[in-house]
């Protein structure tokens, strides 16, 4: 079970619902991914006031939590408002917030970040921050009040996978008991087993699985992957050594000729 | 057999063109002024590309839509066959590769030959994905041959007149008004778009031109002249008021990476409109109540690709009762 603000949730696989071909194929692929939270870009869709509203609809009808997100801000002001009307839109107290910082890269900004983060939560949100690996930020971000952290893998959208192994697996032994998800940046179900086998809590993606040639389908290996991964980090894997291991001792041989 | 047509847009008068073909007398009802005057098919891109569209469109939409071309020939005459390109810069090329692994009928081309096709972009493109069956037309004059053609054939149009379905006379109502029948129709929803029409000597193009980027994939259609439509964002959205700083920027700069002679163009228009979609983003034809009226509806991005066949299976519903197109719900 993933532990986040005080709830409980079965799926460890959180998907966007952002740039698939078609509201159905969404709602296919996030069935097919046995996800729980999706998330939700407000700013682009909502245009004015009241707009998409059929989207919003669709979205609703899944049953899932609705997790929206700040995407495309560029400023605390901007994200605070659009964080401020996601909640009037959706009724939940949680935001994913993205303070981008270069359009280029989608880099977070992440002074802006541990700022808007601090209003948000003093607001009463529950702050899910898309934030980098670094352990500085991290910290600051927990003191702002953020119970979950969710660095990238990689840039939005670039289907690399962990460009940064080192630095997620430092960030995941420095705060062992901080809900961790990887944001952005898998391509394949691989990139997710494998942040899920470094002791990752939960994986979240969108364009992996959106621009698929078939999302349902991939929707569902990422599904299985996630679960591989986790399954795998709790049977404590073994570690890599620079020398063969014989799994059948080797009787009957000379020790050194 | 007579026939109410509410819509002037390209689904109502393909409809209507259909159905006098067949020998009903047609009356179509347009709650705007003139042709296009409320359609969101007048700020069409007129891409007649069933096969690039294929990359992101369902089956049919490919299978459907190959029918448009001679369609659209036959009707009104205009269109150009002269493929369309698809191309990316450089550091997009996985964008490229990705789109041919969806589609089909192209031609890889190197980037000699995308100078030999369009001339203005030799040198500016190493690759490019060439779809010689596509073509082109320019929606407008469309729209407004196909109901010049109507008119002399005996249709009658009556402009400002907002016709309820139900109210509407004849033997047969078609309900063809786009979004303004989601009361209707449950499950239609809008999907804003924008574009812009701009002007610039300093390039020709043959054929409508795609750029492929991850975020804002975007195309270029020439309407000669001078005149080119950039289109068109996706939004899900229902606002039709005004285009956002964002997406002229991104529309725009997409005009400016395919050539940068484009940043000295002209701006003559701006467009918004709103697609009337369903969930899968097909389309419907819904036979509703005593069974006298039929929506046709949800073309999405693919007016004028896909009414020529809808139109076709609208009218065959129309002229016989026990008839189940494609796309038909009781």
């Amino acid at each position: 079970m993933l532990r986040v603000y005080g709830e409980e949730i079965a799926s460890r696989l959180l998907l966007g619902t952002a740039l698939y071909p078609s509201p159905a194929i969404m709602v296919e692929a996030v069935r097919a991914s046995r996800a729980q939270i999706v998330t939700v870009s407000l700013r682009r869709e909502a245009g004015g006031g009241g707009a998409g509203q059929d989207f919003w609809a669709l979205i609703r009808e899944l049953g899932v939590r609705v997790l929206p997100n700040t995407a495309g801000c560029h400023s605390v002001k901007e994200a605070v408002t659009t964080a401020q009307m996601a909640r009037e839109v959706f009724g939940t107290p949680w935001i994913k917030l993205e303070v981008i910082n270069d359009a280029e890269t989608l880099q977070p900004d992440v002074f802006g970040l541990v700022e808007a983060a601090g209003i948000l939560t003093r607001e009463g949100f529950k702050v899910f921050p898309y934030c980098t690996e670094d352990l500085g930020v991290a910290d600051r971000l927990l003191t702002a009040g953020c119970e979950v952290l969710m660095p990238w893998g990689a840039p939005i959208g670039s289907a690399r996978g962990l460009n940064n192994v080192y630095g997620l697996r430092s960030l995941r032994a420095h705060f062992p008991d901080v809900p961790l998800v990887v944001d952005a940046g898998l391509g394949v179900p691989s990139h997710a087993a494998a942040a899920m086998e470094l002791g990752y809590d939960a994986v979240l993606l969108n364009t992996a699985v959106a621009k698929a040639g078939d999302p349902a389908a991939m929707a569902s290996a990422f599904a299985l992957a996630v679960e591989a991964g986790r399954t795998a980090f709790e049977a404590d894997p073994i570690e890599a050594r620079d020398m063969a291991a014989p799994s059948t001792p080797v009787l009957g041989k000379a020790f050194l000729e | 057999m007579k026939v109410s047509v509410i819509g002037a847009g390209v689904v109502g008068l393909a409809c209507a063109s259909e159905l006098q073909a067949r020998g009903a007398q047609v009356t179509i009802y347009e709650q705007g002024e003139s042709v296009g005057d409320s359609a969101c098919s007048w700020w069409a891109g007129g891409m007649l590309a069933p096969w690039c569209e294929r990359e992101s469109a369902e089956e049919p939409v490919e299978r459907l839509g190959a029918e448009a071309l001679d369609w659209w020939d036959t009707r009104v005459g205009g269109v150009e066959r002269n493929g369309s390109l698809v191309l990316a810069l450089g550091r997009d090329a996985g964008e490229l590769r990705r789109f041919a692994r969806r589609t089909s009928e192209y031609e890889e081309i190197d980037g000699t030959r995308v100078g030999a096709i369009e001339p203005d972009l030799a040198g500016r493109f190493g690759a490019g994905l060439y779809f010689a069956g596509e073509g082109h037309l320019n929606p407008r004059r469309a729209l407004a041959d196909l109901a010049k053609g109507l008119a002399a054939r005996g249709a009658e149009l009556c402009f400002g007149s907002a016709m309820e379905p139900d109210n509407a006379p004849g033997d047969a109502v078609l309900d063809c008004r786009g979004l303004a029948a989601r009361d209707v129709l449950p499950g239609l929803r809008g999907v804003k778009g924008e574009m812009l029409v701009i002007r610039s000597a300093d390039v020709t193009l043959s054929r409508p031109v795609r750029l492929l980027h991850p975020r804002i994939p975007l195309y270029i259609v020439p309407r000669g002249d001078g005149v080119f439509m950039v289109g068109a964002t996706m939004i899900e959205s229902d606002d039709r008021t005004r285009i956002s700083a964002r997406s002229m920027l991104e529309l725009l700069g997409a005009a400016y990476a395919l050539h940068p002679a484009f940043g000295e163009a002209e701006i003559l228009e701006t467009g918004v409109d709103v697609r009337p979609a369903f969930a899968d983003n097909l389309p419907r034809l819904v036979r509703h109540g005593n069974g006298r009226v039929l929506h046709v509806n949800g073309m999405y991005r693919h007016g004028f690709l896909l009414a020529p066949a809808v139109a076709r299976m609208a009218a065959e519903a129309v002229l016989d009762a026990t008839a189940t197109p494609e796309f038909f719900q009781c």
